[in-house]
Order: structure tokens, then sequence, then C-alpha cells
């Protein structure tokens, strides 16, 4: 199944053979704030097929997060489309918001604020199923028992508080009660960038095994390249609100193109990884987003940077099938 | 410790114990830690939340908040045990002879002061100068850290600065005093990468320039493989291993060391389309203070424990390059 | 796929000393609180029981002093009514006013608090517009004036307290709702698709309670002040005795006899300094609640 998954995101730039289950297509939010309009996100397109998990990886302030918020529609975006399933969703009424959140879900970075301190961990994760009017009391009983075993708690986890948990295991709790309703696709925000490495390798030990027996789509947002290299069939690279590289795992990380994702890829040191960085780092701060550069946003930090790139912004595009850049001279 | 001239170590500590006072009796966080730092060197102490490694680095200093308190120990400054001075001679000897960085400067920096002002008190604090003279160091400072447009810079407020520069402002500030020893408590973590990358070259570039040494505390074993020398892993208050980076990458010898390597996702783990490799799972979590085991704390936790690991804690032992305290030191290839 | 191995669990707590009620009844200052409070409850509950009769009747000789006459401890005023009777059945009016107006003041405090904190936009304007109208109007003069045109009886002074005193509370209910409205915990009730209803009834408004119990033990004494007072001033409720009541009827023998006006006013001071207490003692233990280990 994996390997199917991975032909079908390969061949991306081509029809794409298996329908998405979400499809994102110049998406765009902005903020209006007293200092002025933020662009938090421009013209961000991507599809995600069914079983896939692709990654969005980028520093603070590249937009990642409020992606995902507008995903799942905790705001609304000001241009472009979401659809879900074939369906767009992108002004949908909170009437039929609601019930289209049964295939949406998401998963937030950190559990202790997300899930209610004075409710016990068997009321939370039977909540869903309440909204949605599914099934008996004894019934939900009983799924709130299974959805425990799946993400590896004991039984006996609902009848306590949430408090009463470590950092992993409420995460945990958090993906259960994301997986409740048995969604197509979920957004996972940051959920193991809380956490030590020893229990994070749990965590995503525990994605993975679940996207292999339910077949779920996730959308994987992370800071850390590693974490988000590990899990994910392709990555998008953003930068400022806007994706600069999309490809699959290994043709980025192998062939990146794009000079933010090479000096990204640098930057992060890891134990298997090369012992000294192989160029000089990215200089400089990243720009204000109330200030956002003229042309390539990243040609202010960017080592190639010509005067091309300060007059006109690159779209992305094609390198080889399935890995898109926008940058005017990678190839 | 090839090195003859410089083996006399600058900072070493002895013993130190540090617990907590509370209503339940004296909860002990730190057990019995002894290293050493000589100048010039990048020693990491690593280890995951809980481990006791702040609280070390806080003692180092002799700023461990109540209800902690340092219970036993020494730590050796040039030869002087800081925690045998009373609070005024200690404030001489933090910010001169050893300073220390956090992870998030904004709580280190005052808000109403600028940025140039908070360097010159530093200054004038330890040194009997002028203020112009005080003035001309921090711009020297400010350009030395790698502060563009300096004289700007001068006079502007913390908040006013990303938080990469706000670090770079505290790291000047540490080194107002051209200390001996430089802690450094998760420097970074709050950093995005290439920021990250930014800092940590220029504190390599400071020790390696000024021979400064510097404890470097972190959780991060990507950034300690990179620019670390010698590396100091830390389980539930005791110190598990001690060797040097390299030694310890390519063989570790405590099973906690070896599963904290293991559970790192890994570069370009399988080709296009294959099996998603798992990762490797320390299972459970790390015992509660006030519930810690008699014996070795990570034998609830290891692949290798038996009734000896139950009952007695591992002295540390010399191993190679440095030292581990496993009663199965060297039966990880086992596992 | 093989089952995720199952993680052990924590064992589970349950000591009495970590909760609410145990740890508010360690802090002495709380505990005195309960105590006078618990005392002037007992004195309203067995009012009757204890003092026969209506305590605006004449009982004995005006202006005995305390402890003149065996049968009236407390003495009497100057129409022979016996001040004992008087304090244990003006608790009952006491507690009842003070009961009732932080009641109608908490609901309408948080229903106007939490629309305007989780709708925002312009029910958030329009609302904290008519907020600060009663905000602006002294609420002593503007109970004042609404008693004066009801005609005063215990209901319509307990409906003018309550009217003229919830305006700090929607305020502070409307912060505290507004933060949950934007916190994870909100988000994630909206992400699993929950009706507005139930994100502000079963997520928001319970854990907006912790400031809202705090301030409702001192809306309570703040009504005692506010009818003790409206009753001194000869706008009580006439066919009651009131602690306020008797503090004003007591005023013209101050001089001669100033027992009679001293001891209703140790009662109102007692009463309120109890609900201030525990208000306190409240505000420690539920504000601290997060940061114990």
């Amino acid at each position: 199944m994996p390997s199917d998954v991975m032909l079908a995101a390969e061949a991306n730039a081509t029809p794409a053979p298996a329908v998405p289950v979400l499809q994102v297509s110049g998406l765009s939010v902005e903020y209006r704030t007293a200092r002025g309009v933020v662009h938090a996100l421009d013209d961000v397109s991507f599809e995600l097929a069914p079983g896939e998990t692709l990654g969005i990886v980028g520093e603070s302030g590249c937009g990642k997060s409020t992606l995902a918020r507008a995903v799942v529609r905790l705001l609304d975006p000001s241009a472009g489309t979401i659809r879900l399933g074939g369906t767009d969703i992108t002004h949908a009424s909170r009437r039929r918001m609601r019930a289209a959140r049964r295939d949406l879900q998401m998963v937030l970075q950190d559990p202790a604020a997300s899930l209610d301190p004075r409710w016990t961990v068997g009321d939370l994760l039977a909540e869903p199923l309440e909204i949605h009017g599914i099934g008996t009391r004894a019934e939900r009983r009983a799924r709130v028992a299974d959805l425990l075993g799946k993400v590896g708690l004991p039984p006996e986890a609902a009848q306590r508080r949430p408090h009463e948990f470590s950092g992993g295991q409420r995460q945990r709790i958090g993906i259960a009660r994301a997986l409740a309703l048995e969604p197509k696709v979920v957004v996972l925000d940051e959920p193991v960038s809380a956490l030590d490495v020893s229990v994070q390798a749990q965590i995503l030990n525990l994605l993975t095994d679940l996207q292999r027996t339910l077949g779920v789509s996730f959308l994987f947002i992370g800071h850390d390249l590693s974490v988000v290299e590990h899990v994910s069939d392709r990555v998008a690279v953003m930068y400022l609100g806007r994706i600069v590289e999309l490809g699959g795992r290994d043709s980025l990380w192998r062939r990146p193109a794009h000079p933010y994702t090479r000096a990204l890829l640098d930057a992060a040191p890891r134990i298997d990884g090369p012992s000294a960085p192989a160029g000089p780092g990215l200089a400089g701060d990243t720009p204000s987003p109330y200030d956002l550069p003229s042309g390539c946003r990243f040609h202010t930090r960017c080592p190639i940077a010509a005067d091309r790139c300060r007059n006109e912004a690159p779209a992305l595009r094609a390198l080889s099938p399935g890995h898109l850049v926008a940058c005017h001279f990678a190839e | 410790m090839s090195d003859p001239v410089s083996s006399e170590p600058v900072l070493a500590v002895d013993g130190l114990s540090i617990g907590f006072q509370t209503r339940r009796g004296l909860l002990p966080a730190v057990r019995e830690l002894s290293f050493s730092v000589r100048s010039g060197e990048m020693l990491a102490i690593v280890g995951e939340s809980g481990c006791g490694k702040s609280l070390t680095a806080l003692a180092l200093l002799g700023l461990v908040p109540p209800p902690g308190r340092v219970t036993g120990g020494t730590v050796r400054l040039e030869g002087r045990d800081l925690l045998a001075l009373d609070e005024a001679a200690l404030r001489r000897v933090r910010g001169a002879r050893m300073s220390m960085i956090f992870q998030e400067p904004m709580t280190a920096l005052n808000p109403v002061l600028t940025v140039g002002e908070q360097i010159m008190e530093a200054i004038l604090e330890h040194e009997a100068v002028s203020r112009k003279a005080a003035r001309e160091r921090t711009l020297a400072l400010l350009e030395r850290v790698r502060i563009p447009d300096p004289e700007r810079r001068f006079a502007e407020y913390p908040h006013r600065l990303s938080g990469g520069m706000r670090q770079r402002v505290m790291i000047a500030m540490a080194l107002a005093g051209a200390p001996a020893v430089l802690v450094a408590d998760e420097p970074t973590t709050a950093l995005d990468v290439t920021i990250q990358a930014q800092i940590l070259g220029l504190i390599d570039e400071l020790r390696r320039e000024q021979g400064t040494a510097v404890v470097f505390i972190t959780h991060d074993l990507g950034v300690v493989s990179r620019y670390v020398d010698r590396v100091l892993v830390m389980y539930a208050g005791r110190k598990v291993e001690e060797r040097d980076t390299r030694d310890l990458f390519a063989g570790p010898l405590h099973p906690y060391t070896r599963g904290l390597i293991a559970a790192q996702p890994r570069a370009g783990a399988g080709a296009a389309g294959a099996e998603r490799e798992r990762l490797a799972e320390i299972p459970g979590t790390v015992p509660a203070l006030a519930a810690m085991p008699p014996g070795c704390a990570f034998a609830p936790r290891c692949p290798l424990a038996d009734a000896r690991c139950v009952q007695a804690v591992p002295p540390p032992r010399r191993a190679g390059s440095g030292l581990v305290a496993c009663h199965h030191a060297g039966e990880t290839h086992a596992l | 796929m093989a089952l995720p191995e199952t993680v052990s669990l924590p064992p589970a707590r349950a000591d009495f000393r970590d909760t609410t009620v145990g740890r508010l009844l360690r802090r002495p200052s709380a505990l005195l609180g309960l105590i006078l409070l618990a005392g002037i409850l007992a004195m309203a509950a067995f009012a009757d029981i204890a003092f026969t009769g209506d305590p605006l009747d004449m009982a004995g000789m005006p202006l005995l002093r305390p402890g003149e006459d065996a049968a009236f401890p407390l003495g009497t005023d100057m129409m022979g009514r016996d001040l004992a009777s008087g304090i244990f059945h003006g608790a009952r009016v006491s507690l009842l006013i003070g009961g009732v107006a932080a009641l109608v003041s908490l609901v309408i405090g948080i229903g106007i608090g939490a629309l305007s904190g989780y709708y925002g936009g312009r029910i958030d304007r329009a609302l904290m517009r008519v907020t600060e109208l009663f905000q602006t109007i002294p609420p002593f003069l503007f109970t004042l004036a609404l008693v004066a045109i009801l005609q005063p009886s215990i209901a319509t002074i307990t409906a003018a307290i309550g009217i003229t005193s919830w305006s700090g509370l929607a305020r502070l209910v409307r912060a505290e709702v507004l933060r949950l409205r934007n916190s994870e915990l909100a988000q994630a009730s909206i992400i699993l698709g929950a009706s507005d209803a139930r994100i502000i009834f079963r997520h928001i408004l319970p854990n907006a309670l912790a400031p809202v119990i705090v301030s409702a033990s001192i809306l309570v004494a703040t009504a005692i002040l506010t009818e003790s007072s409206l009753s001194f001033l000869g706008l009580g409720d006439p066919n009651v005795v009131s602690w306020g009541g008797m503090v004003g009827a007591g005023r013209e023998t101050i001089r001669t006899d100033p027992h009679v006006a001293a001891i209703p006013g140790v009662a109102i001071v007692i009463a309120v300094l109890a609900l201030n207490l525990l208000g306190d003692g409240l505000n420690d233990v539920l504000n601290t609640k997060g940061e114990r280990r």
C-alpha cells in the first residue's frame, strides 16, 4: 500500500491516479492588525492522496500553522479553495462544516491545553461520537476502549483525567480523539514538538502504525526536518507564506533544488550527518511579515540571488515529475 | 588529555548533589555528579526533561531556586570552591569568571533598558572603567557577536530585536567580563534552525579564539554531534555516561544512550517506496523523583536489566575515552 | 500490525489534601471564614427555634444592657425588642438578600460576559456599552433610586442590588471567555464539530468558573453591606428585621446606649469579613491549581 502511494505522489505533476482526499488551491490568508495587513499565507496549493502523509516544514513565520488552521477552517481564507473529498468546503456554513469535520480532524501541538482538564479521558474520547450522534452510550463506551487500545493506552485510562498522564500519553489521547470519528484526513500541527526524543519516537511509530491500519491521510506540520522527513511521503518546504519546494521525501532530501531547502538541511545538524555545515549558512533574520521583500521573498538571504529575484516572484514549477520548486535558478 | 598545557581543568565539579525540599521530605534531583572542563573545551550535558541538567547548570553559578538546594559536593572554578563562597563573593564571580546564557533571553534582559546600557552595566559592575571606555567596549562586544550596525542596536530596546539578535546580546553580555567558563542552557532551543546555526557557530568560534570553556546544556543530539568535544549523558539525576563525542556516537556503552541515539529519525531511511523504518523506542517513562527505584534508575526501562541492576546503583567505571555507569556496560552490542 | 505496546499509568491519586476543599481547609484564614459563615448560617437556620415570636414585637424592658437581664443576653433596644432575637432573625434576611442578589447578578453577569466574550464583534461592542453604562453610575445611588421607586420589600431590594452589581462580573467573565475561546481547548472542540452551546456550556464556562466563584463570595458580602445601608437609611423592608435596620434604630440612643447600634454592626462586620476571608482563600487555592507539582 505505501508503495502505491509513493508512486502516486511521485507522479503528482501528471493527472493524479488516486482521487485526492484533500485539494488545496491558491489558498491565501491575511490578518488585519494594528500594524498593517499580514500576508500569512500566499497562494498555497497541494493535494493529499488517500493514505498519504504530506509534511509541511519551515521556520517560524513561514505560515505552516496558519495553513493548518485554514485547512480545518479555524481561520477563514481570503482567497483560494479547499476541497475535501471533492466537496468545496472553503465557504461551507457552520452547519455544513460541522458535518464535514467527521472526515477532517486535527491534532494540536499541546494536548495539555486542548484536553479539558475537568473531563475524564473516557468522556473526552466519547465526546466526538456524542456530538455527531454516533452509537448508544454503551456502544460509545466500547468504542472508547477500542480507541485507547489503538493508541496503546490501557482501558483504565478512561477513568483518569488528562493531568494524570505524561506528555507523550496525553498526545496519545489527543490522537485517539482525532481518530474517534474515523476521519479521512488528519492535520497534525507539530504533534511531537513538545516531547522528549524517546517519547517522540513512540508517537511517530504510533502514527506510522495507525496510518498503515486505518489508511488515513496525514498533513504533518513540523519544524524539525528529520522528524518531518521520517513520517512523510512528500514534503513541502515553506518560507514566508509560500511553498518554495515540494517533492517526494527522497528526491527532496537527496536533491534539494531551492537554496532555502539546501540551507535548512545544512543548518540542522544530525548525528548521522556531516560533522560540519557544508556552506556558510544563512545570514540575517527572516524578514518581517509586515514588510515582505519584493520578488522572491527569499532574495534578501539567498546566496545566489540576482536582479531578477528582486523584481520577479518565481512561480512553482516542476523540475521533474512530482518535484516542484519556486526558484528562477533551480535546475 | 593530549594537550599537557591545558590539562588542568578550569571548572571541576565533584560529587554535586541537588535536592528539592518538599513536605514529603528531601527529593534528590541531582546525585553525586562529577565532571570537569578545560579551557577551550565544549562539554555537553544531555538528557531528557527532568534529568537534572538545567538544575546542574544553575547550581554551577549558585542560582538554584528554592525549594531546590545544593546538598553536597564542590564546584571548583580555577581552584576556588564556589559553593563555599558567600553571596557577595559569588556575585563577583558571576559574569566575571563564569557567565550563563539562557533558553529565553527575554527573561534575562531588562525590558526598560536599552541593549547597550545593559551591556555597559555588566562591564561597570565588575571593572572600574570610565563610562566612555565601557561604551567603547560594549560596541566592540556587539560587533564581536556579529550584530550588524552596533551603534544603532546600542540604543534599541530588547523587545525590538529578533530572538536570534537577543541571544547575541545575551552572549555579548556574558562575554563582558571575559569569563573562563560560559554555561549555556539550551541557548538555541527556542530558535529556528538557520538562526540556531548562526548562534552555535558564534559560540564555537568564541571558545576557539578566546579559550572559553563551555558547558552546554541541551537535549539535541544532532547539535551535540556537530559542535561538542565531550558529552555527559544524564538520566534521572545521575551521570550514566561521559565520553568523547565521536566515541559516544560510534559506540554508546550505556543502554540509555544507545536508546536515545536509536530513537532519532535518520536521514534518507530507505529508498523511495520502501517501508518506513520504525524508530527504536525506549519503553515507558522516566521515573518520578518521589518514586526513584533503589537500584539503577534506568532498570525498569532497560532491556539488559537483571537482579543486580534492580538492587544496586552501578558506580561510574572507566571505559575507553570516558566513564559509564552500567553493570552491563559494553553489552549493548547484544541489543 | 502488532498492537502498539501498552504504556503503564501512574498510580491513581486520591489524596483529599490535594483537592480544592482539602487545600482550602489548610489555610487558617479561609478556615476561620468558613467557621464564621457556618455560625451565621446556623443562626439563620435556628432563629425560629431559639427565638419564638416576632423579633419586631416588644419583649421586655426597653434599653436593657447586655447581661442585665438573663432573658435578654444581648439586651433590648428603645422599643424593648430583643436584640439577640433580632440578630438571629436578621441573619436570615441578610443571607437571603445577599445570596439571591448575588445569584441575580451572577446570572446577568455570566450571561452578558459569555455572549460578549464568545461572539465578539458587534454583539460584544453593544453589550459592553451597556455594561459600561452600569459601571459609570455609582451602584449604591442606583440601588437607592430603584428601591425608592419600587417601594422597599425583600423582593425589590434583592432585585435592585442584583441589577446594579453585575457589571464587574460581566467584564471578568468576558475576559475569561475571550481567553478560553481562543485557546486550544475551544479550537479542539470546534474541530470536533461541537455546537456553540456545547463549547460555551460544557468547556468554556466550567473552566472560567474559578474567578467567578471567588467574586461571588465578594458579591454576597457587598450585597449584605448594601442591604444594611439601605435599611440604615430607612429603605429596608419594614416588615422584617434586618441588621442594617437595627443599626439605624440604635442611632438615636448611640450616646447613652451604644450597644443597641454596635451589636448588629458587629454582626455585619463578621459576615462581611467571613465572606472576604473565604474569597481570598478560594482565590489562592483555585488560581494555583495548575502550577502545583
